[in-house]
């Protein structure tokens, strides 16, 4: 950390907490549990979402504390493939795909855009009822004996061989699906009909361009998820023979389903994460995004494009060789518009003002650990390479990069920098950064030794392991514990600034958007009067005359 | 090597060094593109260092030339490693015609292979050195994959039809075998070590065997051959394809089943034809086989199949006769070498696969598909 401006918020005497707002607007578990109100519903999320990332992760620090030896002296391959399984099944349908729209999308997309609230309070409720409901029926699956298929659910195995709770699980991946349907639809019609007056398509921020795509995704893939899961479930309970060959079914339908929802999912998991870091890019650098209708329109691209890739999962299930050959084509075409928005980003910083408050640090470790994940992915696109480092270790630093060390470097960099907005408080600075400081470092050591030993051959998901594979493993283990500090650090302090922290403002970064010109935390129904837009968005030039 | 520290994998087969070229070479091309980004990231971040509160930079809208060459560039240099990665693919997806075929079965929680003599190994592969090998991969449960990473190949085991993977040795030595698919419990421990020989240590390693190695009497040909009567398969298919088709050629042929549809017959449709025989019916048939699932394990599966490519392989030349003849000469060319002291068994293998050929050159005349007309004329 080198030398840092002192924070302006700090000069600023004497604010105080706005006599109004939608925190304190009820106190009662009532006026939570039944609020029609974007803002609350985002918190009802982040605390829910939250108390999933820590189970999630405590099943991927069991997994990593055996990974520390090649032999199994910590836990039984049951009780392994149990923990990875409910590590996977947790992280990727009830944390990674959640938690950008459903908490930072949720509760900024109508301050973005000038709305009172989204389009449909009483479906945005009950999406979160949804969301729980499923939430529940997955740790009951966890709690009564576990699951042991992985969050993949291949098929016969699944279906028939697993003597574990898969239908319970399943059931609950299922019910959540059904959380992010509703969310996508409620945000699509949101950003269609509810702008403030002036605020066209291209005064649109990116954040808002990037849930846009990503709603597409959740309402038109998330629906085969649902009718795969369930194909899955009536084979397993009734023995309807879909995908079983002993009863007429093909286990490698099951796949071509599952990946057609779960590729685009990561574009699901990725998208907003885009948006969350084209909002902070231009904040850090005090300047319009680089080439906005570039990174708002590659953001189409990506999850169009993304809807045709699926077969890249399979280039050695025994599909066809031709079609492994196109799925390659097409999945090198949707590296394009990631790699157009990385360049884009980076030119926005050319000529800028760059703070060096903490949103920098994270704009910069997700820019740093996106790109490893990007560029990875060109290894696994290339069908003939994809062959031999197909569900190795290589493939599970990959997505590990994107999934978290893109995603959840972008949630946490929202969380930060929103931060001030929701709860009205300043987090302490310096925390901040070491957290960003932390997670990237743990990050790295974690997952970087994975793609050596992934590319030396260390299969996914080996609960023991020949032994000249343990110094990367033992590296990984290592990392895994600093990254673990770095992600509880946040907890810590920023609930610490609930009660302790400097009263924010309105606008403590002086940055710009609709969301800034509002006191924080914002008021329920968040206007007094509807705001008229006359800018483009990121209209750093301007900033001056809005000085709090 | 197996269990020795190592950075990269033992290059133990003629595609590895292909392969890791590409591997190369998309490190060469992402490693200079990240490090541009991360420094220009660094330089833009260091030189506009905010000065003042108050400053506010230029504003720059963008810039269309820029976004065109970022675009096209990143585009030309990803199709040069599409257009690598899909030759490279084609040319582990087709074995050579002069490879061994291998058969690999998967189950839960382990590999078992037999050699074209009929040797069978568990979680273990001997390999002669320098010799194309296929693998014909099934599965009698779950998904399961065949992983060498020496050899850079793997292959899904796939209940319910056949794959193939392949792969010619390069370097003799032992390498890791390795379940890549997750399978269950003990899925780290389907594991295994293949090992590549000289082929004069190869062969004779064929005669003594080694502990884990079953000595088998009969080739695969062999052993379908007697499966085909112990099943009764013979009772329809080898009569006078008024029944059921007769089966000398149609491996490979071009068979059109009720509706029109002309399709190869290839691994996939034999095996489904035998577990699942309702599934396509030859044109002119009626579907009147009783099913084999669950009758007939995956081994002996890929032993019927054996036989049925062989009658198919002798028709060129010499009628069916002399094909399931030489085959059995080969066999018992193999049992003397590996069983001294067990004559018996040739004897019970030949009279049996002696009846098939007895019935085929009824049917040889026109072996292509001929049955299926000649049914329907009865009708």
């Amino acid at each position: 950390m080198s030398a840092v401006a002192v924070p302006k918020h700090t000069e600023v005497p004497a604010l105080e907490m706005p006599r109004d707002n939608f925190l304190n607007d009820g106190y009662s578990l009532k006026s939570w549990l039944l609020t029609l109100d974007h803002k609350r519903i985002g918190i009802l999320y982040m605390i829910s979402v939250s108390i999933f990332f820590l189970m999630g992760a405590a099943f991927a620090m069991l997994v990593r504390l055996e990974l520390m030896t090649p032999g199994g002296d910590l836990l039984t391959s049951e009780t392994y493939n149990k923990m990875f399984t409910m590590h996977g099944v947790i992280m990727v349908f009830f944390v990674l795909i959640p938690a950008i729209p459903a908490i930072l999308g949720n509760f900024l997309i109508p301050l973005m855009i000038g709305a009172r609230d989204v389009a449909f309070p009483r479906l945005n409720l009950a999406s979160w009822y949804v969301f729980m409901l499923g939430g529940t029926l997955a740790l009951t699956a966890g709690i009564f004996g576990g699951v042991d298929t992985g969050w993949t659910f291949y098929t016969p195995y699944s279906s028939v061989y697993s003597n574990s709770n898969v239908i319970l699980a399943g059931l609950g991946a299922f019910t959540a699906g059904f959380s992010s349907i509703l969310t996508g639809l409620n945000f699509i019609v949101t950003i269609h009909t509810m702008r403030a007056p002036g605020m066209t398509w291209f005064r649109l921020p990116l954040f808002i361009w990037a849930h846009y795509a990503t709603s597409l995704i959740q309402v038109l893939a998330t629906p085969v998820i649902a009718i795969t899961l369930l194909l899955m479930v009536l084979e397993r309970g009734l023995g309807l023979g879909i995908f079983n060959p002993n009863l007429g079914g093909d286990p490698v339908l099951f796949q071509h389903m599952f990946w057609f929802y779960s590729h685009p999912a990561v574009y699901i998991m990725i998208l907003p994460g885009m948006g969350v870091i084209s909002e902070m890019v231009a904040f850090v650098a005090r300047k319009r995004v680089f080439g906005y209708s570039f990174v708002a329109f590659s953001s189409l691209g990506i999850a169009i494009i993304g809807f045709f890739v699926w077969g890249h999962h399979m280039y050695v299930s025994s599909q066809s060789v031709y079609a492994g050959m196109v799925f390659s084509l097409i999945t090198f075409l949707v590296a394009i518009p990631s790699a157009i928005k990385t360049f884009n980003w980076t030119a926005t910083l050319y000529k800028g003002s760059i703070t060096y408050e903490s949103p920098l640090y994270f704009v910069i470790g997700f820019l740093g650990l996106f790109v490893i994940g990007g560029v990875t992915g060109l290894f696994l696109a290339a069908v003939g390479l994809d062959v031999h480092m197909h569900d190795t270790y290589f493939v599970v630093a990959h997505f590990h990069y994107i999934m978290v060390g893109g995603e959840i470097m972008a949630f946490l960099g929202g969380l930060h920098f929103w931060w001030p907005k929701i709860t009205g408080r300043l987090y302490p600075e310096a925390f901040g950064k070491i957290s960003a400081l932390l997670v990237f470092f743990g990050f790295n050591l974690t997952f970087f030794p994975q793609f050596l030993v992934g590319y030396l051959g260390m299969p996914r998901r080996y609960h023991t392991y020949p032994p000249e594979f343990q110094i990367f493993n033992v590296m990984s283990t290592a990392g895994a514990t600093i990254l673990g500090v770095g992600y509880l650090l946040p907890f810590i302090y920023m609930l610490w600034s609930l009660k302790y922290g400097a009263v924010a403002g309105p606008n403590p970064w002086r940055a710009k958007g609709l969301e800034w010109t509002i006191q924080s935390p914002p008021k329920t129904g968040n206007f007094d009067h509807t705001p008229i837009v006359h800018e483009e968005p990121y209209e750093y030039a301007t900033l001056e005359v809005n000085r709090v | 090597m197996i269990g020795k520290f190592a950075f990269w994998p033992d290059q133990a087969s003629s595609v590895a060094l292909e392969v890791d070229l590409l591997y190369i070479f998309i490190i060469v091309v992402t490693v200079a593109t990240s490090l541009a980004v991360y420094g220009a990231i660094a330089i833009f971040t260091i030189k506009y260092k905010r000065r003042s509160e108050d400053e506010i930079p230029e504003q720059i809208e963008g810039n269309l030339p820029l976004e065109i060459a970022w675009s096209i560039i990143p585009l030309g240099i990803v199709l040069v490693m599409f257009a690598w990665g899909i030759k490279l693919f084609y040319d582990l997806s087709r074995a050579p015609d002069e490879a061994m075929n291998f058969n690999v079965v998967g189950k839960q929680w382990m590999w078992k292979v037999q050699h074209p003599t009929g040797k069978r190994e568990i979680n273990e592969l001997h390999v002669p050195l320098g010799q194309p090998i296929k693998l014909t991969i099934t599965s009698e449960d779950v998904l399961h994959s065949f992983f060498i990473p020496a050899f850079r190949t793997k292959m899904d085991a796939v209940p319910g039809r056949y794959t193939i993977s392949w792969f010619e040795p390069t370097k003799p030595g032992e390498y890791h075998i390795f379940c890549a698919e997750y399978c269950g419990t003990e899925h780290s421990h389907m594991i295994g070590r293949v090992v590549v020989m000289d082929p004069a240590h190869y062969e004779q390693w064929l005669k003594t065997g080694s502990a884990n190695a079953v000595v088998s009497n009969e080739t695969p040909e062999v052993a379908g051959a007697r499966l085909f009567q112990e099943q009764r398969c013979n009772t329809c298919h080898m009569t006078n394809g008024l029944m059921a088709p007769m089966l000398a050629g149609v491996f490979g042929s071009q068979v059109t089943l009720q509706g029109g549809e002309i399709i190869t017959a290839d691994e996939n449709y034999l095996r489904e034809s035998i577990v699942n025989p309702q599934a396509k019916i030859v044109n002119g048939y009626q579907p009147n086989m009783p099913t084999f699932q669950g009758q007939v394990s995956e081994d002996a599966l890929l032993q019927l199949l054996a036989y049925i490519k062989s009658l198919s392989k002798s028709e060129a030349g010499a009628p069916g006769a002399a094909a399931a003849a030489s085959s059995v000469v080969g066999t018992s060319e193999a049992q003397a070498a590996t069983t001294d002291n067990q004559p018996a068994p040739p004897e019970h293998a030949a009279p049996s696969t002696g009846d098939p050929p007895a019935v085929v050159p009824e049917s040889q005349p026109r072996p292509t598909e001929q049955p299926a007309p000649a049914a329907g004329d009865q009708h």
